[in-house]
């Protein structure tokens, strides 16, 4: 295991010790979750989306992770409140997340990447969601931070299963 | 980044009480062990120990007395079979490098057990660069190492068993004596080490009885100053040095002794001698209050080592679910309470403690996973300001965790 140095700047701090729009949200249009558990890294985004005009009215998360992850989380729902869809999927993006944080130790920036993640999955989900066809906006391939949401949910799977297949083979011994 | 660090300190403002748990990183050093030490910065044997000064007479005079002290705490006659190192990571990589070089002509087979600490773990794999094969023996779910299997991999080819006598993480105190036998009675000449840092101070350790060849033990584990420990090695040994350099007093390790630091060490092992049972009594009584209170306050958790005689006095390890351990450890240094966690918490890095991993516990669980280590210099009144506040620390962390489908 290494470790690293991580001096937290005093606004992921603050949004670690009170975190803003945290919660489940019962009346969320559409939920997304990125990330594993196995990670130790996992958010789930619920965004209340104004569907005449495509503005979201209000985004909540909940996050199983480091403070990083949580701050971050945080102030992207923060960041996309009163956007249209397009901005938010336009405008929000990992460096820009941690350019409002303050910046975050490097090994952290994939905090940020994967709350962007489930922010652009949650965006796409709705238009799947409702079965519109997607705007011209939103490309068909992933974003670079879909990308490594699902990179990382992979990396979480392989791990398990080789976790697994040594445990059986333990087992056997 | 570093500014950070004063805005960091600054919420740190108006604790009331503060208790070190992370005895595994560093320690407290006491007053008493501390008061010793100064004199030799400043005021007397500043000297260097092999030079033909008043104060490098007076340096190689203590540091001679510590080689014996020392010695004396693990049952070591011969002055000459102790170096000081500056730590356990410095005596296991000059212990193992050391003996595999010096052990070449006879066999290229190293074997350790799964759950060693880094510092065995990643030398003994560096010295697969070198030519030689590392064969790692599995654990139990205690942390136990498979005996069985042992004996099934050492061969001729076997030059170096290294297994430690208590594990840093889950505290399993490890038949040792058995292994040894086991090592022997198939390869005589297979060298054996042991990394003793967890057991030094908690368990009774004889490394004649033990008939070891090799032990490493750490001066801050037993709340010594840090930069400090030390290597065993049996007379008669061969052993090539890994470093070059002036040397001194101690053929394998060059530079200038650090005589402070020496004298630090020196004075903290008596300290952890001179009453070893109380001592030890006292860190199972304060361990034993903290993992009852914890499991009478909360629930969800594993108990991750075994239980009992078989696990030494300090350790606690306990797997937090639905808490990622890193938010935790903040959580928990906000009010004072000091731990560290198996969280690997870092996607380049996505590791959590091997030593979890390996005794069958599931990722989440080792992300969840706090360590502590008691002294005897903490008190009932410190363990219960722990059980205090940890429960509140952990119901928030799980809080924002909410409904995200952990288990």
């Amino acid at each position: 295991m290494s470790r690293i140095p991580l001096p937290y700047n005093p606004k992921v701090m603050d949004l670690f010790r009170n975190p803003k729009n945290l919660g489940k949200m019962d009346d969320a249009t559409v939920v997304a979750v990125a990330g594993n558990p196995a990670c130790g890294d996992m958010i789930t985004f619920y965004l209340k989306i104004d569907e005449t005009k495509l503005i979201i009215e209000k985004a909540q998360f909940e996050s199983y992770g480091c403070a990083a992850n949580i701050a971050t989380s945080s102030i992207v729902t923060e960041m996309v409140k009163g956007l249209t869809l397009e901005k938010a999927w336009e405008d929000i993006t990992w460096k820009k997340v941690t350019e409002e944080i303050g910046g975050l130790p490097s090994v952290k920036f994939h905090c940020g990447v994967l709350a962007v993640g489930a922010l652009k999955r949650a965006i796409r989900q709705y238009f799947t969601q409702k079965g519109i066809a997607p705007p011209i906006w939103m490309p068909a391939d992933h974003t670079f931070e879909e990308k490594q949401a699902l990179e990382e949910e992979e990396l979480a799977k392989t791990l398990s299963k080789r976790l697994k297949v040594e445990e059986e083979k333990k087992a056997e011994k | 980044m570093v500014e950070n660090v004063k805005e960091l300190l600054k919420l740190h403002e108006g604790i009331t009480h503060e208790v070190y748990l992370d005895n595994e990183n560093s320690s407290i050093v006491p007053q008493e062990v501390v008061d010793e030490m100064i004199p030799y910065f400043n005021k007397k044997a500043y000297g260097n120990p092999t030079l033909t000064t008043k104060p490098g007479w007076e340096a190689f005079e203590v540091i001679m007395n510590c080689f014996q002290e020392i010695g004396k705490t693990i049952g070591s006659k011969n002055l000459e079979d102790i170096t000081f190192t500056p730590g356990e990571t410095e005596a296991n990589n000059q212990a193992i490098m050391g003996a595999c070089f010096a052990q070449k002509s006879k066999g290229k087979k190293i074997i350790i057990s799964e759950i060693e600490p880094i510092n065995v773990l990643q030398v003994a794999e560096m010295m697969q660069k070198f030519g030689f094969s590392v064969t790692k023996i599995p654990v139990n779910k205690e942390g136990f190492v498979n005996l069985e299997k042992l004996k099934e991999a050492v061969d001729s080819d076997t030059i170096l068993v290294s297994i430690s006598a208590v594990n840093n993480e889950i505290g399993t105190v490890q038949p040792i004596k058995e292994a040894v036998d086991i090592v022997k009675d198939k390869n005589p000449q297979a060298l054996f080490h042991s990394d003793a840092s967890d057991a030094y101070g908690r368990i009774p350790l004889n490394v004649a009885d033990l008939k070891l060849d090799l032990a490493t033990i750490s001066s801050y584990k037993i709340q010594g100053p840090r930069g400090m420990g030390a290597m065993y090695l049996r007379e008669g040994v061969n052993m090539e040095r890994i470093l070059e350099g002036q040397i001194g007093t101690q053929k394998l390790w060059p530079g200038v002794e650090n005589t402070p630091l020496i004298v630090g060490f020196t004075k903290a092992s008596e300290l952890a001698f001179q009453n070893f049972d109380r001592n030890v009594a006292k860190m199972r009584l304060l361990r034993d209050k903290l993992v009852d209170g914890i499991f009478g306050e909360l629930n969800d958790l594993r108990f991750n080592g075994p239980k009992g005689d078989k696990r030494s006095p300090d350790n606690a390890n306990i797997s937090i679910l639905r808490c990622e351990g890193e938010a935790l450890t903040i959580e928990l240094s906000l009010k004072g309470v000091y731990v560290s966690s198996g969280s690997a918490c870092s996607r380049r890095l996505l590791q959590p403690s091997h030593v979890l991993i390996a005794i069958g516990r599931i990722f989440e669980e080792a992300h969840g996973s706090i360590l502590m280590k008691v002294t005897r210099s903490l008190t009932e009144e410190d363990i219960a300001y722990v059980l205090e506040v940890l429960p509140t620390a952990v119901n928030r962390i799980r809080g924002i965790v909410g409904s995200t489908g952990v288990h």
